[in-house]
């Protein structure tokens, strides 16, 4: 297969964009077309100050790759779990972003959970009802809490994930089997920052298939922790992409367009702000400042206030 | 006379001459949940595997809680 732009040896063919590419075009169009969503979705511009939330995996070492070539303001964070799985899964995490960091000169905020807080993720969770069996919604509003915390106290007005296509439409299958109208209301590409001292979270890599952020950091030299997080394998959210990659199989483009069906569909009203639960209900939580629903301290401070080791941080 | 695919450290053979997308069909492997290299090399799923090559593939779905 021929690259469509200069006809050398394709290294990767987008079977839902019928686009085939070498790879210096390749490493040329995908900058781009973040670049196209970025300004697409009002995400942010050269002004801002971005944070990008960095765990050591293709998707966010990569993002954090493509927006420094666009030459955007952008520093990492790199949140230590405590998860070994008999990998040393944080620790490979850990030193890959800090490579990655240290080889292009850029700078990564390092926060430790278990230096932080006395406990993993893992240990965490276990003490709590919602962690009991599975540690991922702990390590969620874990990460989301302190993302948030680091973006105010440092002065960063974007916080950016790296989400991709795959992520978006596996979440979004989630939701609509289940009808969940909270999340289905509020998954977009940008979540706009409505609580002052808050940073406003943007999905960059949001219409870019995982498969193309894979090739990306492979062609672009990207070391990249390749081992999945131990507490992942069997979640619903791999399960769900494998099922929307058989249908892509057949149908290509087939998880491009539920995505794009949905933010249009979005556009047009069929998702009102009144049906999310959580609507106009946001104050700020006592102990932390940040934006909870709960009524008191938010569902992250609560945790901590548990633990025989109360945290030293702010 | 085989070809030899490589994902996450297990080997399956197949029979050279087919081209990347049949033979990862062949062994129950989604196309568009791998990337695949030849000699260090991104491939596109329409080169013809020949005998005695070895093919690795990097699997690309991760997925955990944000």
């Amino acid at each position: 297969m021929k690259c469509r732009k200069c006809s050398d040896k394709a290294v990767i063919n987008m079977r839902q964009h019928k686009l085939a590419l070498c790879q210096e075009h390749f490493l040329d169009w995908l900058p781009s077309q973040v670049q196209r969503f970025i300004e697409k979705y009002k995400m942010f511009d050269h002004q801002d100050r971005i944070l990008v939330a960095v765990s050591g995996g293709k998707d966010s070492l990569s993002l954090w790759d493509i927006l420094w070539r666009l030459d955007y303001q952008v520093d990492g964070l790199y949140i230590g779990l405590g998860i070994d799985g008999e990998i040393s899964y944080s620790d490979q995490s850990h030193n890959l972003a800090e490579s990655f960091a240290s080889e292009r000169g850029l700078h990564l905020h390092v926060i430790n959970i278990p230096d932080s807080y006395g406990v993993s993720i893992p240990e965490l969770a276990q003490q709590t009802t919602r962690g009991m069996n599975k540690p991922c919604a702990v390590c969620g509003m874990t990460k989301r809490h302190i993302m948030n915390r680091i973006a105010r106290d440092e002065g960063y007005n974007v916080l950016a994930t790296g989400h991709n296509l795959d992520d978006e439409a596996a979440a979004l299958f989630g939701n609509t089997l289940n009808w969940i109208p909270g999340y289905l209301v509020r998954q977009w590409p940008v979540l706009e920052a409505h609580h002052p001292g808050l940073a406003r979270k943007v999905k960059p890599l949001c219409r870019i298939y995982e498969r193309e952020m894979a090739a990306y950091a492979v062609l672009r030299g990207i070391e990249y922790v390749y081992d999945e997080c131990p507490h992942a394998l069997g979640s619903k959210t791999i399960y769900y992409k494998e099922l929307l990659n058989q249908l892509e199989m057949d149908q290509p483009g087939a998880k491009l367009s539920f995505y794009l069906s949905f933010l249009q569909a979005k556009e047009n009203g069929l998702f009102a702000p009144q049906a999310d639960p959580g609507f106009e209900r946001l104050h700020e939580c006592p102990s932390c400042g940040q934006p909870t629903s709960n009524d008191g301290a938010c569902a992250f401070c609560r945790m901590v206030d548990r633990l025989p080791i109360k945290s030293q941080l702010p | 006379m085989t070809v030899i695919l490589v994902l996450r450290g297990k080997e399956f053979e197949v029979k050279p001459g087919m081209c990347l997308r049949d033979s990862l069909r062949k062994i129950n492997v989604v196309p568009e949940s791998v990337l695949a290299t030849r000699d260090g090399e991104l491939i596109t799923d329409d080169e013809i595997l020949h005998n005695g090559e070895v093919v690795k593939l990097i699997a690309v779905i991760s997925g955990g809680s944000v």
